[in-house]
């Protein structure tokens, strides 16, 4: 484990170029940042376009990282958007953290999103988690080597078919666009090195009723990853399986 | 009774319901008291063991169960439970 970035290592990491991926770049870019990287294996689709805000019509069918890059360079011609045009898993997933000085989840399945809590726990990178189903979100802060991190309050992904269907996953538009950009704003406290506002705290957003709520939550003493003696050590394919939903 | 809050994914199962009350002097109680009257919550919270699924916390009061006494962490009339499960999707 390194004690954290080299100076030399910017910008901001984003693990989707959808939903929360979206503005939460566009948040960062607005935000002053410069260097954004962008993983994502995925082609905009015309389904996408009522959520995935830096994407239009004339964009379907382009690779999503590309459409996304073109988009905001556009609007901001000083940033620089390095797309990563491949499915984030535990082959790459350290690697690509370690490249960056803070990472933010916008990924829309369980097993990424636990390969990025543990890459990040392991690379000694901070994660902005970000989740958004039906009419609710998520959002929480994993610092630099966790306690907490995400696996700390939710230690495995669901078995298949016992967490949300297929079917029932989809999302109304403007809640990741709420989740997302509270994730470029927390990403861009962490790049000025600021205190976290949401580590050890789930804020959950519930559009229904425009409840915003959140609970607090400790590290966990026998967490697999960042817990006193902790069971991964190196991401294993084999931990994270695939996600039945994925298309 | 006690004022249990339901998560989004979950109020299929509660006609919409993002609030219930039920009665129990545990947590546990609690759980079985909601499945007799939302049949259907119980396997969404807890395995075939009956214990709290892992991608699933609950909240007494906004303390952590597995750090109070799990299943059996003590329920009071006044107390408020929050079903926590973590959330991905959003593909449409």
């Amino acid at each position: 484990m390194s004690d954290g970035p080299s100076p030399d290592v910017r910008g901001v990491l984003i693990l989707g170029a959808g939903g929360l991926g979206c503005p939460a770049a566009f948040a960062l870019a607005a935000a002053g940042v410069r260097e954004l990287g962008v993983v994502d294996d995925d082609v905009v689709d015309v389904t996408n376009l009522h959520r995935q805000i830096l994407h239009g019509e004339p964009d379907v069918g382009v690779s999503k990282v590309e459409s996304l890059a073109h988009a905001l360079e556009r609007r901001f011609p000083r940033l620089r958007v390095t797309p990563h045009a491949a499915r984030f898993d535990a082959s790459n997933a350290v690697a690509l953290v370690t490249a960056y000085a803070v990472v933010v989840d916008g990924s829309d399945n369980f097993a990424t999103k636990f390969v990025a809590n543990d890459a990040c726990v392991l690379a000694r990178r901070p994660l902005v988690h970000g989740a958004a189903v039906g009419t609710g979100g998520q959002l929480l802060t994993v610092p630099a080597g966790g306690r907490p991190c995400y696996r700390c309050l939710f230690e495995e992904p669901p078995p298949a078919g016992v967490g949300p269907s297929c079917a029932e996953a989809g999302v109304l538009g403007p809640v990741p666009g709420v989740i997302g950009a509270l994730q470029g704003a927390e990403a861009a406290r962490l790049l000025r090195g600021e205190n976290p506002a949401f580590a050890g705290r789930l804020l959950q957003y519930d559009s229904t009723g425009m409840a915003v709520r959140a609970v607090r939550f400790n590290p966990n003493p026998t967490c697999a990853v960042c817990g006193a003696a902790p069971r991964i050590r190196a991401l294993d394919a084999a931990e994270y399986g695939d996600d039945a939903c994925r298309t | 009774m006690a004022t249990i809050r339901i998560p989004t994914p979950l109020r299929k199962l509660t006609q919409g319901k993002e609030e219930i009350t039920a009665t129990g002097a545990t947590i546990g109680a609690v759980i079985a008291s909601l499945e007799t009257a939302y049949p259907g919550l119980k396997e969404r919270i807890c395995d075939d063991s009956g214990q709290v699924r892992r991608f699933v916390n609950i909240f007494a009061n906004d303390e952590d169960i597995r750090f109070l006494k799990g299943l059996d962490t003590p329920v009071k009339d006044s107390d408020e439970i929050s079903i926590v499960p973590a959330i991905a999707g959003g593909r449409r």
